[in-house]
């Protein structure tokens, strides 16, 4: 069984219909990259996923537990962290702080210096840092503590929103290369990105989508050649 | 003259009326406090008893002022209900202060009593705050801010009249306690002993709160929440739960200010007394930077101080009679100054997009 099963969910915000019926598997191990324009839906689908909306339709499953109604503190505990679009990562408190507070719901005293240790090793700048205010880090340490947040949960599942945004290339490399490092520690992760080259580089497999609907569902290689892909998000003619 | 018609190019007849505004104000603090000085009719040690009054009342605006800032700093809202959370703990009490003084327990053993006061005080104003949060904010979470306002000021009233129902519309006081009547003397000021012990038992629990908004985990998670909402839960944090900790500890202050105000001005303690003490805490967080906790204790203290030596300083020195009973005005006056020329406050931030 797949670890996360996201069946058929229907979405709003008001009155409109953001997911029409999303359908979207992970397996335990992968990474899979779900790609799509402006308004697909993709950060909609993370958002769902991840309890800050509930589906009115079609339900979750999360190692075979029913997620749809869940609120969205919880999940933490289950195993899933989320690294937010747009990074929101607490901009008055300090590096350090925002990385205790992603091990807010452990009290492992052990293990989370031991994840501490773990996410400096991964990213050192953020060691160097760790007692500046988060606010005042460049674009890409924000990205970096916005990773190393999650990872402080020892998630078995990670959802990430848009990681590349904004960064200047040399930073976006860096990132999906760390995002394969975390992947290659056992860490099953969903990647929602507008960087389509990228994204289908790093996964194994991926998903398009287009206003609110699956449009092609394939492994990363196969989409890569898909000629609508290439035209449409990979800028290829 | 060219160059300076270009300056005032940009500047509205708005700017100049504030300008001018301005001026005058300070003129008229300048000439009042110039006046007074000179007439040579107050010693150096009047104006430091003064001082001393001043941050004593001013601690117990700094307690209530908490509540107000730190209910902002999470839901960006006005809790004006809050001075009624105050007078339901200082109401409550003062029954039982007037028992343990029949009693003779309240002279016997002077700090037990006022500490068993202090505490039931603060467990009914923090069980009125966290009603209050349930019944009439929570529904309204997703409202418009100007809902959640009036709904404040509504709830404010039903404090008011459900607690003359309980108690009846008579005036009371809180007893005498005979350790605290005492006075002693440093050089040449004479310094009432109550006015020290409501100082340092202020200072004790702002002290205690400072820590907790700092140190603890619980802390932590509310300045994360106070932030971002969203992000906060996905860290795991139970916003509900938080929400329901910063209105508690905020009752809890304003509970405990209710029996140290009562040794302090142990008169006029009925169903309206959480009013004025309200709106002046609502002034001092205000002027300290709403939403910010260090502000608020420096926005009460400072206030406390201009209030207490302001009329005979510079409304005296203006040849304003009976001085003394204007200290309302200096303290109101102070709001409308700091809305108008420094919105955020001593210590707050410009109010973002976002936040305002």
């Amino acid at each position: 069984m797949a670890l996360l099963e996201v069946n058929d969910i229907h979405a709003y915000y008001g009155n409109i219909h953001a997911l029409k019926g999303v359908s979207l598997t992970v397996e335990k191990g992968e990474i899979v990259s779900l790609i799509g324009g402006n308004g697909a839906g993709k950060t909609t689908t993370l958002r769902t996923i991840c309890g800050l909306l509930h589906p009115r339709g079609g339900n979750i499953q999360f190692d075979g537990e029913d997620l749809s109604r869940i609120p969205a503190h919880h999940l933490v505990g289950k195993g899933i962290a989320m690294v937010p679009e747009g990074r929101g990562i607490f901009a008055k408190l300090t590096v350090l702080a925002n990385l205790e507070l992603g091990a807010y719901t452990r009290n492992d005293k052990e293990g989370i210096n031991e994840d501490l240790e773990k996410v400096f090793h991964l990213f050192p700048r953020l060691a160097e840092r760790r007692t500046q205010v988060a606010g005042t880090l460049s674009g890409g340490e924000q990205q970096m503590l916005a990773m190393g947040r999650a990872m402080m949960s020892r998630p078995r599942l990670l959802l990430m929103d848009e990681p590349s945004m904004g960064l200047a290339p040399v930073l976006v490399d860096l990132i999906f290369a760390t995002i394969t490092d975390i992947n290659k520690t056992g860490t099953t992760i969903l990647l929602v990105e507008q960087n389509a080259h990228k994204a289908l580089q790093v996964a194994s497999r991926g998903y398009v989508l287009q206003t609110g609907e699956i449009r092609l569902s394939d492994t990363a290689v196969a989409l890569q050649n898909n000629a609508e892909v290439r035209n449409l998000y990979l800028g290829i003619e | 003259m060219e160059d300076l018609r270009r300056r005032l190019d940009g500047v509205s007849w708005v700017d100049l009326f504030l300008w001018g505004l301005r001026i005058v104000i300070i003129l008229l603090i300048a000439v009042g406090a110039f006046n007074t000085l000179t007439s040579g009719k107050y010693t150096i040690t009047t104006w430091i008893s003064l001082s001393i009054s001043g941050l004593a009342q001013g601690s117990i605006y700094a307690l209530i002022a908490l509540g107000y800032t730190l209910v902002y700093g999470i839901l960006l809202m006005i809790n004006f209900a809050h001075g009624e959370v105050f007078m339901s703990g200082a109401f409550t009490t003062v029954f039982i202060a007037n028992y343990f003084n029949q009693t003779g327990f309240l002279n016997t053993y002077p700090l037990l009593a006022i500490l068993i006061l202090m505490v039931i005080a603060a467990l009914v104003s923090m069980s009125v705050a966290v009603l209050l949060e349930r019944i009439a904010y929570r529904p309204l979470r997703g409202a418009p801010r100007l809902v959640p306002l009036i709904t404040a000021i509504g709830a404010s009233f039903f404090l008011q009249y459900s607690f003359r129902g309980f108690y009846g519309s008579g005036f009371q006081t809180y007893p005498t306690v005979t350790a605290l009547s005492g006075t002693f003397t440093v050089g040449k000021v004479t310094i009432p002993v109550v006015q020290v012990v409501v100082f340092f038992a202020a200072i004790a629990l702002m002290s205690g709160l400072y820590w907790l908004v700092e140190r603890t985990k619980m802390g932590k998670s509310m300045r994360a929440v106070s932030e971002d909402k969203e992000v906060a839960a996905l860290m795991g944090i139970d916003i509900n739960r938080v929400i329901v900790f910063t209105f508690a500890i905020g009752g809890l202050l304003a509970g405990a200010a209710g029996v140290i105000n009562g040794l302090y001005r142990p008169q006029g303690v009925y169903f309206f007394m959480g009013f004025i003490p309200g709106i002046k805490a609502f002034t001092s967080a205000v002027l300290g930077g709403i939403g910010s906790v260090p502000g608020a204790m420096l926005g009460g203290l400072f206030l406390g101080v201009i209030e207490s030596i302001g009329p005979n300083l510079v409304l005296e020195g203006l040849g304003i009679d009976g001085a003394n009973q204007l200290k309302d005005a200096i303290a109101f006056t102070m709001l409308v100054l700091v809305l108008i020329f420094r919105p955020q406050g001593i210590l707050g931030e410009r109010l973002s997009e976002k936040k305002a």
